[in-house]
């Protein structure tokens, strides 16, 4: 009896893993594609930070933990929001004046960006909402 | 400088590339539900802001500008990373904007309807990205 409980708990999750995985994948893949039609290229770039992440999640949050919880998650994403502004700066600058590798660069520079982003958890949003 | 729509880029696009996105997407998506989880909301709202697929979009444009350069028989290394520099500077104006997209969330989400205060707050990424955007056009 226990078994089967824990056999439908693991299908259940396993089930929610599943529908995000499908609801995130749909929602980074369409704004990518405006991203990939639009031009000019710095006009382009602005779905580099659309809120496709964001918008997927929070929904899916709403409907399993209630909007209270979301509410919080989007107050912290204020914090990764402006680490995402730090990262993008550093590396729009970074690349014209250098000109690394763009594919090295920018996934090494998500480091800036968590180390940020913690940072400014721990000073204005660990204490919650 | 208008903006214009190339619908022949879909084409350019490998199913490759779009896969990687989708990729990208999903499993940032899992992973950020996952950290919610274990560390609960506070923690796991940095994430909605992470950088999911801004590295394989800089290294797609960077590689497309090379291969076109290439084609006309130049090098387009530089080229390339001169245009992955610029997908970082709207990247950056989307940035600020999704900080509006949080903190309308944050605000208004506990008194109203759910489907439009997203709505709502994806609008206002997309105003202030662009009204950002059109204000460095003119100021520049």
């Amino acid at each position: 009896m226990a078994a089967q409980g824990n056999l439908r708990e693991g299908v259940r999750v396993l089930g929610q893993l599943l529908i995000r995985f499908l609801v995130g994948g749909l929602f980074v893949s369409a704004f990518a594609v405006f991203g990939t039609v639009l031009k000019p290229r710095s006009f382009a770039g602005l779905f580099g930070a659309a809120p496709s992440v964001g918008l997927a999640t929070l929904a899916l949050t709403i409907a399993t933990e209630g909007k209270a919880y979301a509410a919080m998650e989007a107050r912290s994403m204020l914090g990764g929001a402006a680490a995402f502004l730090v990262y993008a700066w550093c590396a729009m600058v970074l690349l014209y004046r250098y000109k690394p590798p763009a594919k090295i660069f920018t996934s090494l520079l998500l480091f800036l960006w968590l180390a940020v982003a913690l940072t400014l958890w721990f000073y204005f949003f660990k204490a919650g909402v | 400088m208008y903006v214009k729509l190339n619908l022949a880029a879909l084409a350019q696009t490998k199913p490759r590339e779009y896969a990687i996105r989708f990729l990208f997407g999903g499993v940032v998506t899992v992973v950020t539900g996952l950290i919610a989880d274990k560390f609960g909301p506070a923690v796991g709202g940095l994430f909605l802001a992470f950088p999911a697929i801004f590295p394989a979009t800089a290294t797609l444009v960077a590689a497309h500008e090379r291969e076109k350069k290439y084609a006309a028989g130049i090098d387009g290394t530089a080229r390339g990373r001169d245009a992955a520099a610029l997908e970082a500077r709207g990247a950056a104006f989307g940035a600020i904007g999704l900080a509006a997209f949080a903190a309308i969330v944050w605000r208004l989400l506990p008194d109203h309807p759910a489907p439009a205060v997203l709505i709502a707050a994806a609008v206002a990424w997309l105003a202030v990205s662009i009204l950002l955007w059109r204000l460095r056009q003119i100021l520049r």
